[in-house]
């Protein structure tokens, strides 16, 4: 047997196709039912689904600064646990990806690791304060070739300094992925503002600083005429006034989290900062527009915003805790429980949001591409019948901090093929390298 | 029942159980016994991460009529201040082997983050968490008002009270809308909009922003401290224009009905939410509501400790 | 489950333990009843009664609520507090006659002398029960028993007074 031959039996592709599927040399050699090949490894899919490796726009990998929530290594275990074949490093690391070195080190350090495509993002501006921009052009230009550019964490507030950065990357098609959070609503902001808030005494966040910044930033991009994505809507106003913007033909595209597929403020009840998360979980009939904006294509992709916090972030009260939650290794099953088992999406339209989009809004040309022959081999396989419990002790990631400990969630990534290579293996990780 | 943390934890049989243990409690404190053994062997810690000399003293002075031992860990000079988190506080209090904790924190959820947390085993009694409740002075301000207004009834069916003032940032509000409605009351919120939170439309509850039209149809006016803090923070333009409209004057006691009575938790702003002259009237219960606090608190750390470690009927 | 003391039983005992009362307490006008609420509280008031018609004038009575001064609290639920109020005349000096309807560990007795210390000093302190079941776990007997029940430990004595429960009875039951 090879080890650079996999022959994947009887999966189903995503348009419903069954298939075997045959990789050799990192490469999709042969798709077509029944392939016989007496040299490779045979890994048996019927009922399993075959999707294009999946690509994650908004990642937090903590490295440089805290290699004690997460590392390069151990966030790109997690995303080949979830069966991700590239992750956007977000640049609010210590310190900032705002410069060519910064973000050149990350990306070599994703290569070192092996297991994922780790693209960094840059900063918009000088340490994330929003006042000067980054050095744009230098990061564009270094080895890390960085397309996408992000203050994360913070928003690009002032309206000059977002024009100038609209207008600057042009130059290389780049694009900007803005936070959405107008920062004087949102001071010392802890959940969503609403009835429950009320309750709980605990400071709002109204989805109105959310939808004011994307309104501003969508005219603004038009203005320009450059590119403009936003990060993590989280409210029904919010996917309104994209459907608006794309409607008037502004280029603009946005990206929903797994947990605002899912969560809602009421789980802030608990006074458990895991419910803690910038944006704030918003209520149901956010959670529906959100949800059918993913479906309809009024939001283009999900990004999982993975934000690994060390336990003592979390394990205090809901006031000094960190804002974040895991993601990574429980996206594709919340997808597939929010939008495929509730009929809303095909596992077609998984493909587009999950891999085809985010690889085209961000430029991964050997991402998210077709399963046909002579494609790079990005492949991931998940067993949708199966179903699991999600067990914060056994992540990859080297954090715990995700909300959805003891939760049952259906579809089990079995195998993630990066460049050919499985990183995932029966559900067991290929160990990436430390050194 | 096993903690205290918001008075949505208690039943309304329960909440008058503990008003009907405080009125007999009040009735020992009058008399010549002021210590019963209740809670001999047992350790009560006050935790006050936030400064609190009144609610503390209460607390303290229940604590040991009922004979508790009560071990005092304040905010200044200790290691909350220090940046000790509240883990390893909590689990410094279980080697101490803590029956109860009594916490006043500056963030909202605090003692249900102990009291969920297998930090420490005791029972959590919430004594003020942020803006989000303090429930022992909403039971002090049910049992003050129940003995005034409720002409000999257990619950307070029917009784009319406007609170006053900063409900935005008030737990003194947020646990009284909940336990007045819980024994019956009828409550009329009334502050600026500013002062009210977003989502005040699903509380069971009147709201006015003019006291003038409210002030003549209640039973109780409660007015709420204004934190000098706000006036930087747009919620009004200055204290001038928020003492004439929310104020409580002499004027306006003038237009209350002659049994009505005027409450306040403290510590009062006199001048601002409150004049000194209202404040000292004898439509004023407030000295009154100080005294039936601690009687209040030996109800409920006599409900919470009394009974033996396997009892517990839910939280 | 069988009958210890009947309705005329019971009245028989009361009127007998009035006179006994009087008889051990010469200074009539300086007798104070205090029972322990509840049935105790009820027959104080009805052995005053008694007591009055025999002497010629009103015997002071109260109760005596024992509830937060018992050493057994941790060992159940919380038990509501019942209301404690004592004769104008305050307990000082006085002769005072603590009433209960069973005596068995003598540990109620126990937190009811705590509960007086409390209150004030009086000359002598009596015990007066309706029913003495045995078991003592403590040094205390009563001054005047109604009946003497030997009961074995497993069973239970239940009294019933007309004022909380319609009839008056007493019965052992097994448990």
């Amino acid at each position: 047997m090879s080890l650079h031959r996999y022959l994947i039996k009887g999966a189903t592709m995503p348009d419903g196709r069954v298939t075997d599927l045959l990789i050799v040399r990192g490469l999709i050699h042969t798709v077509s039912p029944k392939i016989l090949d007496a040299d490779a490894i045979v890994i048996e899919a019927k009922g399993s689904v075959l999707l294009p490796g999946l690509v994650d726009l908004h990642t937090h990998l903590r490295q440089p600064g805290r290699e004690d929530a997460e590392t390069i290594l151990s966030g790109s275990q997690a995303g080949a646990k979830g069966g991700f074949t590239a992750l956007s490093a977000m640049a609010n690391t210590s310190p900032v990806a705002d410069n060519a070195g910064v973000v050149e080190q990350v990306f070599r350090l994703g290569q070192q690791a092996g297991l994922v495509d780790v693209f960094p993002i840059g900063a918009v501006t000088q340490g994330l304060e929003g006042l000067v921009l980054a050095e744009i052009g230098a990061m564009a230009d270094s080895l890390a070739r960085v397309r996408v550019f992000s203050d994360d964490g913070n928003c690009v507030f002032d309206p000059l300094v977002m024009r100038r950065g609209l207008e600057y990357i042009k130059k290389f098609d780049g694009v900007i992925a803005q936070h959405a959070q107008e920062p004087r609503l949102t001071v010392g902001s802890q959940m969503n503002e609403g009835e429950v808030s009320a309750i709980l005494g605990l400071k709002g966040w109204p989805a109105i600083a959310e939808e004011a910044i994307i309104a501003r930033d969508v005219l603004l991009v038009d203005h320009v005429k450059s590119r403009l994505h936003i990060c993590h809507v989280t409210t029904a106003g919010g996917v309104e006034i994209i459907r608006w913007a794309k409607a008037r033909g502004i280029n603009v595209t946005a990206e929903v989290t797994p947990h605002h597929l899912l969560l809602t403020d009421e789980l802030a009840r608990s006074y458990d900062p895991l419910f803690k998360v910038n944006p704030p979980l918003r209520t149901e009939r956010d959670v529906m527009a959100l949800r059918e904006g993913l479906a309809d294509g009024t939001i283009d992709i999900v990004a999982t915003d993975h934000a690994p916090h060390s336990s003592e972030s979390k394990e205090c009260e809901w006031h000094e805790a960190s804002f974040g939650m895991l993601a990574l290794e429980t996206a594709l099953s919340i997808v597939q429980k929010t939008m495929v088992d509730s009929h809303l999406m095909s596992w077609e339209q998984v493909a587009d949001r999950l891999s085809s989009a985010p690889a085209r809004i961000a430029g991964y040309s050997d991402h998210g591409r077709n399963l046909e022959v002579g494609a790079i081999a990005n492949i991931t396989i998940i067993d949708p019948s199966a179903s699991w419990i999600v067990d914060r002790d056994l992540t990859a990631s080297k954090s715990r901090n995700t909300p959805f400990h003891g939760y049952e969630l259906p579809g089990i990534v079995t195998y993630t093929f990066f460049k050919g290579v499985p990183t995932l293996f029966a559900g067991a990780l290929v160990q990436g390298d430390e050194s | 029942m096993r903690h205290l943390l918001s008075i949505s934890d208690l039943t309304k049989v329960q909440a008058i159980s503990i008003l009907d243990t405080a009125t007999e409690l009040a009735r020992v404190s009058d008399g010549a016994v002021k210590k019963l053994p209740t809670l001999r062997g047992r350790t009560i810690v006050n935790l006050f991460a936030e400064d609190s000399t009144r609610t503390r003293i209460s607390f303290e002075a229940a604590a040991k009529r009922l004979s508790a031992d009560v071990i005092n860990f304040s905010a200044k000079g200790s290691s909350l201040s220090k940046g000790e988190s509240l883990k390893d506080t909590a689990l410094t209090l279980q080697a101490m082997g803590a029956d109860a904790v009594v916490i006043r924190h500056s963030a909202s959820g605090a003692p249900q983050r102990l009291a969920d947390s297998d930090w420490m085993t005791g029972s959590v009694i919430n004594a003020g968490d942020g803006t989000h409740e303090h429930p022992s002075q909403a039971l002090l301000d049910a049992f003050t008002i129940r003995k005034h207004c409720a002409k000999g009834g257990v619950d307070l069916d029917g009784i009319r009270v406007a609170i006053v003032g900063d409900i935005l940032h008030s737990r003194v509000a947020r646990s009284n809308v909940l336990l007045l409605n819980l024994l019956g009351a009828r409550v009329t919120l009334v502050a600026p909009p500013t002062l009210l939170p977003v989502g005040v439309e699903s509380w069971p509850v009147k709201i006015s922003y003019d006291l003038d039209k409210v002030i003549g149809n209640v039973d109780v006016v409660m007015m709420l401290r204004v934190q000098q803090e706000r006036m930087n923070d747009l919620f009004f333009p200055n204290t001038r224009e928020y003492s004439r409209y929310f104020g409580l004057n002499a004027d306006r006691l003038k237009l209350m009905s002659h049994d009505s009575i005027v409450m306040h938790p403290g510590p009062m702003n006199r001048g601002l939410e409150i004049t000194a002259e209202v404040a000292d009237s004898a439509r004023s219960v407030i000295v009154e509501q100080v005294a039936n606090g601690v009687s209040v608190r030996m109800a409920i750390l006599y409900v919470l400790l009394a009974g033996g470690p396997l009892e517990s009927g839910g939280k | 489950m069988s009958l210890a003391l009947s309705a005329p039983d019971i009245t028989r005992a009361l009127t007998r333990i009035s006179h006994e009362i009087l008889e051990a307490n010469t200074a009539s006008d300086q007798i104070v009843l205090l029972g322990v609420p509840t049935r105790g509280a009820h027959l104080a008031v009805r052995i005053a009664a008694s007591m009055a018609s025999i002497a010629g004038h009103a015997i002071p009575v109260g109760m005596l609520d024992i509830t937060m001064h018992r050493d057994d609290l941790r060992m159940r639920a919380p038990r509501p507090i019942m209301p404690t109020s004592i004769p104008s005349c305050g307990i000082e000096g006085r002769d005072l006659i603590l009433i209960d309807d069973v005596l068995f560990s003598g540990r109620t007795i126990r937190a009811a002398l705590d509960a007086l210390g409390e209150i004030g000093r009086p000359h002598t302190v009596q015990l007066a029960v309706l029913v003495d079941r045995g078991h003592r776990e403590l040094p205390i007997r009563a001054d005047f028993v109604g009946k003497n029940l030997p009961t074995s430990i497993t069973q239970s004595v239940k009294v019933h007074l007309s004022e909380v429960d319609g009839i008056d009875e007493v019965s052992i039951e097994e448990s």
